[in-house]
């Protein structure tokens, strides 16, 4: 991955007396390279580090952001430094060059210890680096806002956790507020400055929920609880789209959300409640996965004999863990 | 070979090559149902606008699969789902809805939302909710997911006397009657689709009819 | 040791008998129109698909349930497989099979120069490699065509040239057929063609296999093509259940297709692996095969291992549609991360099958345009072999966000890292062949060089997708998509065409027009980066995978895209035109080594004999050693003639050009 100049170095020691005759080659590119890597670096800092998405709407937009940034500034020197290499070498020792010498094979030529183990060495440290680096991001972040199964092992400790249930199905997604009674809404609507407990899970395929502007991406399974975690920072609106493949509506399976402040959260949680208080009485009791009958209303797939739409059966809840109390 | 035959040999198999892929792409890519246009008498007038939703289409590559017809302004029955209206402008639906119901997999889409008054009628009946577990359960539903509109359409006794076989079914036949308004948004294509998951035969109910345009989902086409 | 006692000291020579192709003494010992050839395989083909489907129906009447599904999967299953059959049948690859059972003796493969003999079921690998070439460009170019119509349906966010359906369709086609294609573009036609020449073999291992390989490929192309014809698949390439389980029947066109593609792949890997491993002529030890077969091999070793694990999971899927059973639907008792684990069991290896050839292609072109030894040849192969090795381990990376077990996110974070270092030893390798070199800017060495272009934006967008926190946001959009086409189609196909530049002259005798190649090259470089670039900007301003509609602040990005497409669809048009104009049309024979190579597949007659070699050449040192003085010979190809690695330089190569064996 590396190309930073300095593995490549020693090959110029190893042609012996020509190297006084011909230019120092590494180091030219080597100071090019730095040049071109500082300016590219700064420039992207400054100018687009700020704005790179998914901006920072929550906390885990925020860690991702940064985490982003990192890495492009990681990744910028590497790319200008093959990049460097490689055109200088097509400038410099291009055939159609007038006085290009010839090209002096020989064990020099084959293998250089040196430069194979700095680059070696060089790319190790970096991998690991990186590694380090995403891990402890990934376990300070609380899963960075990806979907963490059932059991997630990376929680937020905060007293006031929203749970909101994210329910997909071709092809739409719902969401049901298990601390407002239950209620189910096709508006995704959060308070701000509150860490939320997203419960993905889906009534029929794979579908993946991703709240872009949120940071959250979690995959929705059939009879899968999926949890991620973020902590709304500032209002605004929300694009929630299908991430993954569902069939012929999977573009079409979008919708609009908004983080707003606390009280307008509050009342129109309250208000919804009421006004949905008819329909979810007859919605089966919140649980954190539902089992779709795997027939459809008119049955057929499955010669189970089993009344596709029992009542047990139905959307049915399966015990799961226990509501989580807000 | 002469280089005129192998000339010759190339530009015959090239045509063959492009005579196979224009085929593939008008044959099989491009087919889609006929849009339905509806245009108001008067600007801003309403329009009405009369769907049925059948059992089996009856007749096609599918028979047995359920769909959604319209009947356009000259009074005839079109298998389509691609509807264009004009942009805002009031349009008052009637479905009349031929097949049987079940319980919802999701009751949400029991709830009447996004019509005028958020209210529907059942048989000239108001409601805003209907419960799918009792009597005969929501057949199919009438959604526009980014118009936040839905409308369960009530399914048929699956005892009734005088069912319908094929489309297109006339009133004579056991139905049941929807009815609301809603007006349209500015110009723009919205998907609409049904959320009972009614393509028998397929897993979990949405393959098929479910997965096919000009079945169980289509867009509407509003142009300014 | 002097070349005689060399010579002497190895008593084990290949096998010299000519490969037996099999078939019934009845038939015509000499083709005509009543033997086997494409003709009877297409008859065949359609008779079994006939005969399965009326099977099907026939076993399937009477059981309502299956009856009355839209999804009855069972004829159509039936037919398909019946039709591969049919097809192998026709073609002649179960000739050898069928007489053996019956106790007939099998009829030696003969040696035909006629052009009929690319049509037919042949044990010489130079047929079958050219046979793989018009293959795989044919399951490219039509591709490609699906590609042009993805694009054509994006140029607007809302309105439509398709319907959602057959847009999914379409993008569910390209995907699968160019993922079959990729599997073998290096492999098939290169690999197959070159490998016994460049080990000193007179054939491979299992000429019957390897041509088996080719024509179930064939068949995998017109299964795949089926399901176009049965209104498309709902699920992308990747097939997730259970929205496979619900799609209708020309999902099985997707599942036989790749179990179909899958016994190819795992054939031609088989066949070659072995052929690497016992086949090599004298001298030709592990350290002096050129870096290609190195590749070849970890290629190999990733398409035997690999492979399996797809057909089994194709076949659960195709009992879960024809059986109803329940492996992927999760309320009978199977699981949607079933079908999803042992995907990418394969699909993450496959991914690497579609890196390694092009890593080969590239170091092995390189000595030769810059007069150099290749630069850390060891570190290349342990490179392939690690990349080979690792590959198994890194699968779940795909499935950051599905909610399979966090607590192995930085495992296979780790993994996903690690892989970087073996992968990033190609980048060590050219930039030391490159260092003080004198490059020869020729077509097939552009190519060479935009494969490091665009591997690197590919490999290093890579590492951002493998970092777990920045995965939540660029999963699954538009930025993975520009990620693989950067390392496949940047990686792969660039140097796939590399490759047929610099090769074609000896496969064919002919050569490739210098400036339509370079029209061709230019155009598809310029116009790829234009095409992909924008769409990691796409994928990060929040477009995902696979949508027929988009935020209207990204039409401007998804235009640019989409006119690049075009442009980038049209190079490939020149190429096709140089192809057919240069190698068909008004052919011009190429000089005998045209770039100057000593790699010992450029010592032979051309056209290659039918057995290559006259004797099995003694190999002396491995083909790197340009631009030295006292360089030791290549190579003694057993007529007194030794391949000399004198220090050539690119001006004496252009008036004198080496004739094959002095």
């Amino acid at each position: 991955m590396s190309a930073d100049g300095g593995p490549v170095a020693s090959p110029e020691e190893g042609t012996g007396a020509s190297a006084t005759k011909q230019p120092r080659h590494i180091w030219r590119i080597a100071a090019i390279w730095l040049i071109l890597a500082v300016i590219g670096d700064v420039l992207f800092y400054t100018l687009v580090g700020p704005h790179v998405p998914p901006g920072t709407m929550t906390e885990s937009a925020d860690d991702n952001q940064f985490d982003f940034n990192v890495l492009f500034i990681i990744a910028l020197p590497v790319l200008i430094g093959v990049w460097t290499y490689m055109a200088y070498s097509l400038i410099t020792w291009r055939a159609s060059r007038k006085g290009v010498p010839d090209p002096v094979g020989g064990p020099e030529a084959r293998t250089n210890l040196g430069v194979q183990v700095g680059w070696i060495v060089t790319t190790t440290i970096i991998v690991l680096g990186l590694f380090t680096f995403g891990t402890v991001r990934l376990i300070t972040g609380n899963g960075s806002g990806g979907g963490q199964g059932p059991n997630p092992i990376w929680s937020p400790t905060s007293a006031h956790i929203l749970p909101v249930q994210v329910i997909g199905q071709q092809w739409k997604f719902t969401y049901r507020y298990p601390t407002f009674g239950g209620f189910e809404t096709s508006q995704l609507i959060l308070p701000v400055d509150t860490t939320i407990e997203f419960h993905v899970t889906s009534l029929d395929v794979i579908h993946s929920f991703w709240a872009y502007q949120l940071s959250v991406k979690a995959d929705a399974n059939p009879q899968q609880d999926n949890v991620a975690f973020t902590e709304t920072k500032e209002t605004g609106n929300v694009t929630v789209r299908c991430n993954e493949l569902c069939g012929i509506w999977h573009g079409a399976m979008f919708n609009y959300g908004k983080v707003v402040s606390k009280d307008a959260f509050e009342s129109w949680a309250t208000n919804t409640e009421q006004l949905t208080a008819a329909n979810t009485k007859l919605l089966p009791p919140y649980a954190l996965t539902y089992v779709p009958d795997a027939n459809g209303a008119p049955g057929l797939y499955y010669p189970d004999n089993v009344d596709p739409y029992s009542n047990s059966e139905l959307y049915g809840a399966t015990p799961g863990k226990p509501t989580p109390a807000g | 070979m002469s280089f005129g035959g192998r000339l010759s040999v190339v530009l015959g198999l090239l045509i063959v090559v492009i005579g196979f892929a224009v085929w593939g792409v008008v044959g099989f890519l491009l087919p889609q149902p006929a849009t339905v246009n509806f245009t108001a008498a008067a600007p801003g007038a309403p329009i009405d606008m009369t769907v049925q939703t059948v059992p089996a289409i009856g007749f096609g590559f599918q028979p047995v699969w359920v769909s959604y017809l319209v009947k356009n302004q000259q009074g005839q029955w079109i298998h389509s789902t691609i509807w264009q209206l004009p942009a805002h402008t009031r349009i008052n639906v009637t479905i009349d809805q031929y097949d049987s119901g079940s319980p919802l997999r999701n009751q949400n889409w029991g709830r009447v939302q996004g019509t005028l008054g958020g209210q529907a009628t059942y048989n000239g009946k108001e409601f805003s909710t209907y419960n799918s577990y009792s009597d005969n359960g929501v057949g199919h539903t009438f959604t526009v997911p980014a118009l936040n509109l839905n409308v369960p359409l009530v399914g048929v006794s699956g005892n009734a006397t005088n069912p319908c076989g094929g489309a297109p079914c006339t009133t004579n036949f056991d139905h049941n009657a929807m009815k609301f308004s809603f007006v349209t948004p500015g110009a723009g294509s919205y998907s609409w689709q049904c959320f009972v998951p009614c393509g028998g035969g397929y897993l979990f109910g949405n393959g098929g009819p479910m997965a096919t345009l000009g079945y169980m989902g289509g867009f509407l086409k509003v142009v300014a | 040791m002097t070349l005689a006692a060399e010579r002497d000291s190895e008593v084990v020579y290949p096998d010299p008998t000519p490969p037996v192709l099999g078939g019934f003494q009845g038939l015509p010992s000499r083709p005509g129109w009543f033997s086997q050839h494409l003709g009877t395989a297409a008859v065949l083909a359609v008779g079994g698909y006939l005969l399965g489907h009326w099977l099907g129906n026939w076993m399937t009447s009477g059981y309502d349930n299956v009856g009355l599904a839209g999804v009855n999967a069972v004829p159509v299953t039936a037919g398909l497989l019946a039709g591969v059959v049919g097809w192998l049948l026709g073609i002649g690859a179960l000739n050898y099979p069928l007489a053996k059972i019956v106790g007939m003796e099998p009829r030696p493969d003969y040696e035909s120069t006629s052009w009929t003999r690319f049509f037919r079921y042949t044990a010489d690998h130079k047929v079958v490699g050219m046979q793989y070439v018009i293959g795989v460009l044919g399951f490219l170019f039509t591709g490609g065509l699906l590609a042009m119509a993805i694009r054509t349906e994006l140029l607007s966010p809302t309105s439509h040239v398709f319907g959602p359906g057959t847009y999914i369709s379409v993008v569910s086609e390209h995907g699968t057929v160019m993922m079959m294609m990729a599997t073998s573009v290096i492999v098939g036609p290169l690999g197959n063609w070159l490998i016994p020449l460049m080990i000193g073999a007179r054939r491979t291992a299992f000429p019957r296999v390897e041509a088996f390989s080719f024509w179930v490929f064939t068949a995998g192309y017109l299964v795949i093509m089926s399901a176009l014809f049965y209104g498309g698949f709902p699920t992308g390439w990747t097939g997730y259940a259970p929205l496979q389980t619900q799609a209708g029947v020309a999902m099985m066109s997707y599942l036989i297709g790749f179990a179909v593609i899958g016994l190819g792949m795992m054939t031609a890997g088989f066949n070659l692996a072995v052929t690497i491993i016992n086949y090599r002529a004298p001298g030709m030890t592990w350290s002096r095969i050129p870096i290609f077969v190195w590749a070849i091999l970890a290629t190999c070793a990733l398409l035997t291992l690999a492979t399996p694990t797809l057909v089994a999971a194709g076949l659960f899927g195709i009992l879960d549609h024809t059986a109803q059973t329940a492996f992927y639907v999760t309320e009978h008792g199977g699981s949607s991360f079933l079908w999803q684990n042992l995907f990418w069991f394969f699909g993450h290896p496959e991914v690497y099958i579609m890196a390694l050839p092009g890593f080969g292609i590239v170091a092995e072109l390189l000595p030769v345009f810059t007069r150099k030894p290749l630069f850390a040849y060891k570190v290349a192969a342990a490179g392939m072999i690690g990349v080979a090795l690792l590959s198994f381990f890194v699968w779940q990376h795909h499935l950051f966000q599905s909610g399979i077990n966090p607590d192995m996110r930085p495992l296979f974070m780790l993994t996903t890292e690690l892989i970087s270092i073996p992968t990033g030893f190609i980048f060590l390798v050219g930039m030391g062949t490159l260092y003080k070199a004198k490059i020869r800017l020729e077509v097939p060495m552009l190519f060479c060089l935009a494969v490091f272009f665009n591997f690197l934006i590919g490999g290093v967008t890579g590492v951002f997708l493998s970092d777990v926190p920045v995965n939540v946001t660029v999963h699954g959009s538009f930025f993975v998509l520009a990620h693989f086409h950067y390392t496949i189609m940047g990686g792969l196909i660039f140097a796939f065409f590399g490759g047929l530049y610099y090769w074609l002259p000896k496969m064919t005798g002919k050569t490739m027009n210098k400036k339509l190649g370079k029209i061709h090259f230019w155009l598809m470089f310029i116009f790829f980066n234009l095409t992909f670039f924008p769409m990691f900007l796409i994928g990060l301003l929040g477009q995902p995978r696979r949508v027929f509609e988009y935020a209207h602040n990204l039409q401007a990005l998804n235009d640019f895209a989409s006119v690049s497409a075009f442009v980038l669809g049209s190079s490939f048009l020149v190429f096709v035109a140089n192809f057919v104009w240069s190698i068909f049309i008004k052919p011009t024979p190429s000089p005998a080594n045209p770039w100057d190579s000593l790699g010992l597949e450029w010592q032979t007659p051309t056209p290659v004999p039918y057995y290559n070699f006259e004797r099995i050449p003694v190999v002396l040192s491995d083909p790197y050693h340009y631009g030295e003085a006292d360089a030791p010979s290549v190579a003694d190809l057993g007529d007194g003639t030794l391949v000399a690695a004198g220090a050539s330089s690119p001006a004496s190569v252009a008036e004198d050009p080496r004739p094959p064996a002095q």
